[in-house]
């Protein structure tokens, strides 16, 4: 909104005398519109950075491709045994094909889950601040970073999968498409949280790093990710089911080995209820916040 | 432009309650020019957060560019422009990239943004750096571009919190220029908050002075130092002899009795005087002591400032406080590290 319109909406306010055109704002009036207009805002600004230099998405792939050069063929002897378990109808299937799903996990936890030290690094230097003292609806700060978590961790998981193809990797080009998708929606709601994290944290980064680093690894081992549960103790196998994380990576599983079973169905509804979740946490996180 | 009426912020930390801002009725006319000065921890940062809707007040109401900050804060910020302590521009975007964002976040259409960006990029010496990436900048630019993300949205009311905290003087005089430019261009009321005694007294042309949460003062710099303090006269002569014979001039010239005051430290062959106007007053004094074969060996004046003001509000030198600043900075910076506001002597500056 210009000034002029300040002007003319309170007729308070002193039209600035001033040259130059005034364009009058173009904020949307209808909350839902303004809502969305707000998000989309905050998400392109976002987005900017990830499209301006798209390589450094793909250089912070060096770890999980170490992990797909001299790791995954450990396990060849391992996931053949455990395949017998629940993800049975894969056995036959090289051992990429069971361990790809998990490393994209993977990198959903490491990289979309530490998002929130990018919120806390704003929130040092001010540009959190000039964002708050905008006009943007304060859910859309979160939510519109949120939804931009999908771009950079789609694009990782796309490079990695194409990647893997030389070691083994069979695409199937449907599940690899909703297998993308799933993990996308899981990003959003896992980067909200994180942001929320990184909004509690305030200026305590160590706060931060704790609580994500002893959240991530837990959920990390207990959702058979890197080794297969199935060889675990009972136990661990029990704790396993209690881990939404487990859903999603036995969905993506399902998917990248090209089949739709009901591991899907949970895969998406542990996805869609990270997403719900995180963007509640991460909307009430904010509104605490600026109280 | 803004009214406020018993502005109160309070903090809770561990069960003790720090009163940063303490019942503040302010009122700014459009056009006005007012700096908020006072100590690290007085309450000046907390004051303009409560009028940008950065924060809520705990009680009162405060009414800015025609909005309720309380029930409306979306439409203050949509009015206002602010320009916080930290830089507006993240550091890993490009400048103008950030500028289109902020152009997007206040509806600004994208061509007429771009048009606006680059008037101000011109205007504030920034031409060129439009591809940068804000951290590759330098300080004094940087802190030029948070005013240029601060005008896009040509507001008619600026707050500007602690603008030039950490800038060499060069930079700092360089950015005033462009603030006063642009506010003549834009006819925009200036709100800011500052510790720096000369810059209060030269840019503002109304002064609030705020200690503890209080305004303890409220007018403009030349009336404050009038009211508050005095410009100091000092004059010596050769001999003891000398200055008791002029002392005993003045106290029987009526101009000068009353502002007669104890001679300096260790210097009995010398007089002071404290007077409103020292500047229009030396020419008679020297006139009058020349009359009488009294002609002083040195005059000196000291003029009044802002800080002898303070001094004579609170019996503290604003100076001082200034100067170990940046220890109490360190302090609060640490006590909110630790969990919130609470450090210094008034809880968040």
């Amino acid at each position: 909104m210009s000034a002029a319109d300040v002007a003319s909406s309170t007729g308070r306010v002193q039209a600035p005398g001033t040259g130059g055109s005034r364009a009058s704002s173009s904020l949307p009036t209808n909350p839902v519109a303004r809502f969305a207009h707000d998000t989309w805002a905050v998400a392109w600004r976002e987005l900017r950075l990830t499209l301006r230099d798209p390589f450094s998405q793909v250089f912070a792939l060096g770890q999980p491709i170490v992990f797909l050069v001299l790791f995954a063929p450990l396990l060849s002897g391992l996931v053949g045994g455990a395949m017998a378990g629940p993800g049975a109808d894969a056995a036959g299937q090289s051992t990429i094909q069971w361990f790809l799903p998990g490393l994209l996990v993977m990198i959903a936890l490491f990289g979309t889950g530490m998002t929130g030290s990018n919120l806390l690094f704003e929130m040092q230097m001010g540009s959190y601040e000039r964002i708050l003292a905008s006009p943007l609806s304060r859910a859309s700060i979160i939510v519109g970073r949120a939804l931009k978590e999908f771009v950079p961790l789609v694009l990782q998981a796309f490079v990695l999968t194409v990647a893997a193809v030389p070691f083994g990797f069979t695409i199937h080009p449907l599940g690899v498409l909703l297998g993308l998708v799933m993990l996308g929606l899981f990003g959003i709601g896992l980067g909200s949280l994180s942001y929320a994290l990184g909004l509690a944290s305030k200026n305590r980064e160590w706060l931060f790093w704790t609580v994500q680093q002893s959240v991530t690894f837990p959920l990390l081992l207990l959702a058979g990710m890197m080794l297969p549960l199935e060889s675990g103790p009972g136990w661990m196998q029990v704790a396993s089911r209690f881990n939404p994380i487990t859903y999603l990576v036995n969905g993506e599983r399902a998917l990248f080995s090209g089949q739709l079973t009901i591991d899907v169905l949970w895969g998406f509804l542990a996805a869609a209820g990270t997403l719900a979740v995180g963007l509640a946490v991460g909307v009430s996180a904010i509104r605490r916040a600026t109280r | 432009m803004i009214t406020t009426t018993g502005l109160t912020r309070t903090f809770t930390k561990k069960a003790s309650v720090v009163e940063a801002v303490r019942g503040i009725d302010l009122s700014v006319a459009d056009g006005e020019l007012v700096a908020i000065l006072g100590p690290n921890g007085a309450g000046k940062s907390t004051t303009l957060k409560m009028l940008t809707g950065l924060l809520a007040p705990t009680f009162g109401s405060a009414t800015v560019a025609g909005h309720d900050v309380v029930a409306h804060p979306d439409r203050v910020r949509q009015a206002i422009g602010y320009i916080g302590q930290g830089n507006s521009a993240g550091h890993y975007f490009r400048v103008a990239d950030e500028l289109a964002s902020q152009a997007q976040f206040y509806g600004v259409p994208a061509a007429e943004g771009r048009r606006r960006a680059s008037d101000l990029l011109a205007a504030l010496d920034l031409v060129g750096l439009e591809k940068r990436t804000v951290n590759t900048l330098s300080g004094g630019q940087r802190r030029r571009l948070d005013v240029a993300m601060g005008l896009l949205n040509r507001p008619p009311l600026l707050f500007l919190d602690e603008p030039s905290t950490g800038m060499d003087p060069a930079s700092r005089a360089n950015l005033w220029e462009h603030v006063q430019r642009m506010r003549h261009e834009f006819g925009m009321t200036l709100v800011l908050t500052t510790h720096y005694l000369e810059e209060a007294d030269r840019m503002a042309e109304r002064v609030v002075v705020i200690d503890q949460g209080s305004i303890i003062a409220d007018d403009t710099p030349a009336a404050l130092r009038h009211t508050h303090a005095s410009d100091v006269v000092t004059l010596t002569w050769a001999s003891d002899d000398e200055a008791d014979r002029a002392r005993d001039l003045l106290r029987r010239d009526s101009r000068f009795d009353g502002h007669l005051v104890a001679a300096g430290e260790g210097r009995d062959s010398g007089l002071r005087l404290e007077l409103d106007d020292g500047p229009a007053v030396l020419p008679a004094l020297l006139h009058a002591l020349e009359g009488a074969a009294l002609r002083p060996a040195t005059a000196s004046i000291a003029e009044a400032t802002l800080d002898d003001v303070f001094l004579n509000l609170t019996g503290r030198s604003l100076r001082e406080e200034s100067e170990s600043g940046d220890d109490a900075a360190a302090v609060a910076a640490m006590a909110a590290a630790a969990g919130g506001p609470g450090g210094g002597t008034g809880g968040a500056a």
